[in-house]
């Protein structure tokens, strides 16, 4: 025993100190400096939602009739809207509800997609089969006229079971999330087709590991990054889809603001006001292009063959 | 009894142009403490042979057309998948031949060590590291006790291949299958490697069956070689009888397809090659199997197969003739 060789010829050389893959993640991520300062501007947008109501304390339903569609001012720093309501107090409280319709329906698209995605992914025949042509089918449907008809369907139903603002915020996420799982669902399928080919599962199969664990401990993590990246670009989908369906007047009711909403209700008076419809839109914009831009760098980051 | 015995096995893969007769009647045994190597040239169901052990066959498009897989007397072939579980890795285990993609790039070696000790040991996750630990120590990794934090990509192909081996031996099994265990390891590594399996085998007394295709590894490690050629075994024999007398064709070539250090340089002969390429087994016709490639096949070698017979005590070949 004493005789066999070991490993390595200098067994005292100090190893470096060993990163998690998650670490070496955020390492790689902070040199994409486009991703890493788009991440201080979304933090900082969205610690200005959450925060911003409870240090700015405009009521969003003030109605000021003196003010008018006033332009921004020391007073209304983003200006008023047409009932006088002040831009800034909708504009930060329409943050939230933007955001949180964002997140809710990337967490339903991801948590749906991955779940159809890994059970096709796993199952080889005619579950694989029947699941990928249920992804197609939803994939074909018309999705605009569809989300409407939806949303006029249950718009009553769910507001008399959960009340007015958590009823609308369930159905828009729903609707949105249902619709947006499929992409995941066939990245997930895809990168389960390769990574149950490979060895370490073979051997994970081989140390008496069950189909479940050897998907759930081996497999899904494998598959994770570039589901995270989706996960970015469902979050934006969704946030302009939440617009879409508020600027059609299908959203929250009026008096709940969100950007779409503000931006709707705005519409009509871009040529005497147009920071109405401008500091909305460019929270939009400014929130789906920082995303974008994580993404991106999620995307480098997690990809081990890029060099970075 | 033999520790593993394995009876008439037939293992076939269907495919578009025909049934693949990857494996087709097989007679293995392997005693207790006991090294048996089993070689032959690529595509010779080595492999599938060690993997219809271990049942991780893909069926379809494998099946187990017939035989016997006998562990410990108990057949293993119609056993169930969860059955099948509790015995991989703690009974019998496999050191695959990939030292560089069979470990989970997203988890530490030690997690991975660690994971059988819990599946099979019900240890915590506490106790079970504190075993990868010694794992790896038994393996002769330096440092252990730091380097059970690092990921596999911080391991170099030889030590990935000792982190395969910590994984196998973890829950102490009674057989180990090496599926050529160096050949993706340059040679001295290789000599490692092999150096390290034969101390563990030694120290924790559990029989090996070694899968290769280089005679040199089997002469060094095995006492009893198996020789298989196109899904059957053609030559079985304890490992000096093999070498001292080798009684079938396609072993004699094996064997003189051998490069001699002590021969070439001075005589400057030859290499011997075996000339031709293993048959396609899909459908295989009756006959020898290796009667196309044989200099010494008669007309009686393509109507019949030749049986395994015992040709001196311990010693059995497949062929007609005693060569």
């Amino acid at each position: 025993m004493a005789g066999s060789t070991p490993a390595s010829a200098t067994p005292e050389r100090a190893s470096p100190r060993s990163l998690t893959p998650w670490a070496e993640a955020w390492r790689r991520f902070k040199r994409h400096r486009l991703a890493y300062w788009s991440l201080w501007v979304l933090g900082l947008l969205v610690l200005g939602v959450l925060l911003g109501p409870l240090v700015y304390k405009v009521g969003i339903n003030d109605i000021d009739f003196q003010a008018r569609l006033a332009p921004p001012s020391w007073k209304h720093p983003l200006g008023t809207d047409d009932l006088g309501r002040d831009l800034l107090a909708r504009v930060l409280y329409g943050g939230r509800i933007s955001l949180a319709v964002g997140m809710a329906a990337m967490l339903i698209a991801i948590t749906v997609g991955v779940i159809i995605g890994a059970i096709a992914g796993i199952s080889r025949g005619w579950l694989d089969a029947a699941l990928m042509w249920v992804t197609d089918l939803f994939l074909s449907l018309p999705q605009l006229p569809l989300l409407l008809l939806l949303i006029f369907l249950f718009r009553e139903t769910l507001k008399n079971l959960f009340g007015l603002e958590v009823g609308i915020f369930l159905l828009i996420v729903v609707v949105i999330g249902g619709f947006r799982w499929m992409p995941v669902a066939r990245l997930v399928r895809a990168q389960f087709f390769s990574l149950r080919e490979k060895e370490f599962v073979e051997a994970a199969r081989a140390l008496g590991a069950s189909t479940s664990r050897q998907v759930v401990r081996h497999i899904l993590p494998n598959a994770l990054g570039p589901v995270i990246v989706a996960a970015t670009i469902d979050v934006q989908a969704a946030i302009i889809a939440e617009s879409t369906l508020s600027f059609l007047g299908l959203g929250f009711p009026p008096d709940i603001p969100t950007w779409g909403r503000i931006l709707y209700d705005g519409r009509d008076y871009m040529d005497l006001a147009p920071y109405w419809v401008l500091f909305p839109g460019l929270a939009i914009f400014i929130t789906v292009l920082t995303i974008s831009f994580i993404g991106d760098g999620l995307r480098d980051a997690l990809d081990p063959r890029r060099v970075l | 009894m033999a520790l593993l015995e394995i009876k008439g096995l037939k293992t076939h893969f269907k495919t578009d142009d025909g049934w693949l007769h990857a494996v087709d009647g097989v007679d293995i045994a392997i005693d207790r403490g006991e090294t048996v190597g089993v070689v032959g040239e690529s595509g010779c169901g080595k492999s599938v042979t060690a993997k219809t052990v271990m049942k991780l066959i893909d069926m379809p498009p494998g099946k187990i057309v017939a035989g016997q897989v006998l562990w410990k007397g108990r057949d293993l072939v119609p056993l169930p998948p969860e059955a099948m579980q509790k015995i991989r890795a703690k009974e019998i285990s496999i050191i695959f031949q990939e030292p560089m993609t069979s470990l989970n790039p997203v988890f530490t070696v030690g997690e991975q060590i660690a994971e059988s000790l819990r599946l099979h040991e019900g240890l915590s996750r506490k106790d079970a590291l504190d075993r990868a630990v010694e794992m790896l120590k038994l393996v002769r990794i330096p440092t252990p006790e730091r380097r059970v934090t690092d990921y596999p990509h911080q391991f170099s192909g030889g030590m990935r291949q000792r982190v395969m081996i910590a994984i196998a031996l973890a829950c102490k099994p009674q057989l180990v299958i090496a599926d050529e265990p160096t050949t993706a390891l340059d040679v001295t590594i290789q000599a490692q490697i092999l150096d390290l399996l034969q101390r563990l085998k030694d120290e924790m007394g559990m029989a090996v069956m070694l899968i290769t295709h280089a005679m040199g590894v089997v002469a060094e490690v095995a006492q009893r070689v198996v020789v298989m050629y196109a899904g059957k075994v053609v030559e079985e024999a304890p490992v000096q009888a093999l070498f001292a007398h080798p009684r079938h064709p396609y072993t004699q070539g094996l064997i003189r397809s051998i490069p001699r250090i002590d021969l070439d340089a001075q005589h400057k002969v030859r290499l011997e090659a075996i000339p031709g390429t293993v048959p396609k087994l899909i459908d295989p016709a009756e006959g020898c199997r290796f009667a196309a490639r044989c200099k010494f096949a008669k007309a009686e070698c393509t109507q019949a197969t030749p049986p395994l017979r015992e040709a001196a005590a311990g010693h059995r070949v497949a062929c007609f003739f005693d060569l």
